[in-house]
């Protein structure tokens, strides 16, 4: 896939992100969101090298398509189900650096687990964001069973489904897009084919180019988008989330798009891709590819930059601090929660 | 009072918590118009429509997961499992699914829902419509594991499972669908998850069992009371959160303690009650604990000789107890 130029001007003449309905402001939130989603990623990294914290999982070079679809929706109404690069799509729907932190550090006060599960297992029932385990795919059937009671209570409520090219090939996923079909359902599946599952490329994943081709089995669209290109994935999203609200059922869509780092922090990612296919994808960044955009665009002046970058900065900084000295859980916390209803033994 | 069968109880249960409760709903393999393949859920199809009684593709794992998803969304799902045998392609919603919502978010989510499998043998259903699975789901923390034997406690189980905030498999076992007939009390009735019940009083010998093996426990008791052995029989009602206080007291009560399941034995269920009272009454004790279960051959086959081999039926657990009561 060539990079292809930054259009500034959409048809007719108007920026590209107003003809698609977004003010300046919520083009730059967009733009700020996907700076602090790498800002906390990279900064993660960091503290994993030095020892500092056990695993890291990255959601680099894919703030594009997490942001950019995440930003059709509702925060609040609608309901997401992440999977664990989502990193962008949760910040998007109102968690925090700090949030993240302490997930990262594993502390008692990380809103995701308190602290018992991996970095990147998402969940928030307050912000609409569905926990997620390890297995992947699982979370599809959950957004089809959230899908399911919204309809059932007849509220117009959009539920979207992220995951990764390599749980295309789970069972889960066809359950999940053979059930939505079938009954209509407000659901979005958001395929981040990023083009590897951990090592396999996805010529060993599957016999064909788009994952969004399969869509036509089970009766709703399929899109494919450059998932570097934030606004374009914003235009599929919304289209695919106005469908949905509209009662007009299920899209999936499939955002093209690359991860930067390893599969994780216990990955060498040099053993099956080459360097090169790396550095040419950094030059496809969709942060970097975005803020030029909006330079062009006239809204991201250098002051309006240097703000943002500020923030962004501050709020690494600060949950950084807070996490790393935040405590850990007791060993008492080791037994609570297994039923909402505690047992007596 | 009225005598019902444990169907009828079971759809009576469905029946009263979805009138009462506009969140509760059945998702399964042919519970719609056809009523479900052993007709439990007969009649609600027309009743509540087929936002509320589903039927769903030919896909467990979509069940399960479905069932997840409106749980998380504020519905009370009641997924059925056509029969037991089928679950495996649920299993990992269940175990990492289902059973970790509350542990991983530390509370923060909880999923309320019930799954119910028709389970275990005795019905020429060979490998495959025959298998008890009560032990592999009772090992994993997270989940709430009942089988009721009566249609009383089939129907009082069934609501405090709906009731419940957690994740609970409701086992009904296929055989006492239609034979065992009882009496179910009127109005709102709810039986707690987590209590045993004594459904005789006995005083020689205790014999504990759950489902189908109840209803034997009982013929075995009445015939042990024709020998002068009074027997004990204690219903576990639930296999999760076990009821440790009543299986203990029964122990302490008559020293002498059989376990009956129709599950194979390695690391069953029996094995927990003897471990339980192992660690708890030891010294009440007047002879090991013993149990008699399914042999530990992979599932029933469907030939009736090897049926018959396979089954506890009640002249064999008699036989056993006999062998109890004479040590």
């Amino acid at each position: 896939m060539a990079l292809k130029t930054t259009e500034v001007e959409a048809k007719g003449g108007q920026s590209r992100h107003r003809s698609l309905g977004l003010s300046d402001e919520q083009a730059l939130r967009i733009y700020e969101v996907m700076r602090l989603a790498r800002a906390v990623d990279e900064r993660m990294w960091l503290i994993n090298r030095q020892g500092r914290a056990p695993f890291v999982i990255s959601c680099q070079g894919q703030e594009g398509a997490q942001v950019g679809t995440a930003a059709a929706l509702r925060t609040g109404y609608d309901w997401v189900a992440p999977y664990y690069r989502d990193a962008g799509v949760i910040l998007w729907f109102g968690m925090t650096a700090r949030d993240q932190m302490l997930s990262f550090f594993a502390r008692r006060e990380d809103p995701n687990s308190g602290g018992r599960q991996m970095p990147g297992h998402f969940g928030s029932r307050r912000l609409h964001i569905v926990t997620g385990g390890s297995p992947v795919a699982t979370q599809l059937l959950h957004a089809a069973g959230v899908a399911l009671a919204s309809k059932q209570r007849k509220e117009d409520a959009v539920t979207a489904a992220y995951f990764g090219e390599g749980a295309a090939s789970q069972g889960d996923t066809h359950e999940a897009m053979n059930f939505a079909g079938i009954h209509k359902l407000a659901l979005v599946f958001v395929c981040e084919n990023n083009g590897y599952a951990i090592s396999v490329p996805q010529s060993h994943q599957m016999a064909i180019q788009n994952v969004a081709d399969r869509a036509a089995g089970y009766g709703f669209p399929g899109v494919v988008v450059d998932g570097n290109d934030v606004l374009a994935c914003y235009e599929v999203a919304r289209q695919a989330v106005e469908r949905a609200r509209r009662g007009e059922g299920p899209t999936l869509i499939e955002v093209k798009t690359y991860r930067f780092t390893a599969h994780s922090s216990d990955d060498d990612d040099k053993r099956y891709r080459p360097a090169e296919e790396v550095a040419i994808w950094r030059q496809k960044d969709p942060i970097q590819r975005y803020a030029t955009y909006l330079r062009e665009a006239g809204i991201l002046r250098d002051p309006v930059e240097a703000a943002i970058t500020g923030r962004v900065d501050q709020q690494v900084d600060e949950a950084t601090e807070y996490a790393e000295q935040a405590p850990d859980p007791t060993p008492d916390d080791l037994t609570t929660f297994v039923y909402k209803q505690e047992l007596k033994p | 009072m009225a005598v019902k069968t444990v169907i009828e109880a079971i759809r009576d249960g469905m029946d009263e918590e979805m009138a009462r409760d506009p969140g509760v709903f059945l998702i399964g393999e042919d519970v719609g118009n056809r009523g479900g393949v052993f007709l439990a859920s007969d009649g609600l199809f027309k009743k509540y429509g087929e936002l509320r009684v589903i039927d769903s593709p030919l896909a467990e794992s979509c069940i399960v997961g479905v069932a997840i998803g409106a749980a998380v969304n504020g519905m009370r799902p009641i997924a059925e499992i056509q029969f037991a045998d089928f679950i495996a392609p649920a299993m990992n919603q269940i175990i990492e699914e289902a059973a970790r919502f509350s542990y991983r978010t530390a509370g923060d989510f909880n999923l309320p829902m019930v799954i119910r499998a028709p389970w275990g043998g005795g019905v020429h259903g060979a490998l495959y419509h025959s298998q008890s699975i009560e032990a592999t789901f009772a090992h994993i923390p997270g989940l709430k594991v009942v089988a009721p034997g009566t249609p009383a406690d089939a129907k009082g189980l069934l609501k405090a499972a709906i009731r419940d905030p957690d994740p609970v498999l409701y086992l009904e076992h296929k055989r006492t669908y239609r034979l065992v007939k009882g009496d179910v009390p009127n109005g709102d009735h709810v039986v707690p998850i987590g209590k045993a019940d004594v459904k005789r009083e006995g005083k020689d010998l205790s014999l504990i069992a759950y489902g189908l093996m109840l209803t034997y426990c009982l013929e075995v008791a009445e015939k042990l009371a024709g020998d002068g052995i009074s027997a004990e029989v204690l219903d576990l009602r639930t296999i999760k959160p076990i009821d440790r206080a009543a299986i203990i007291a029964t122990a302490r009560k008559t020293g002498k303690v059989l376990v009956v399941h129709e599950d194979t034995p390695f690391a069953g269920v029996a094995a927990e009650v003897m471990a339980i009272i192992m660690e708890n009454a030891f010294d009440a004790l007047d002879a090991p604990v013993m149990r008699f279960t399914g042999p530990d051959v992979p599932a029933m086959p469907f030939n009736h000789v090897l049926e018959e081999a396979f089954m506890p039926s009640p002249e064999k657990i008699l036989a056993k107890a006999r062998e109890l009561a004479a040590q």
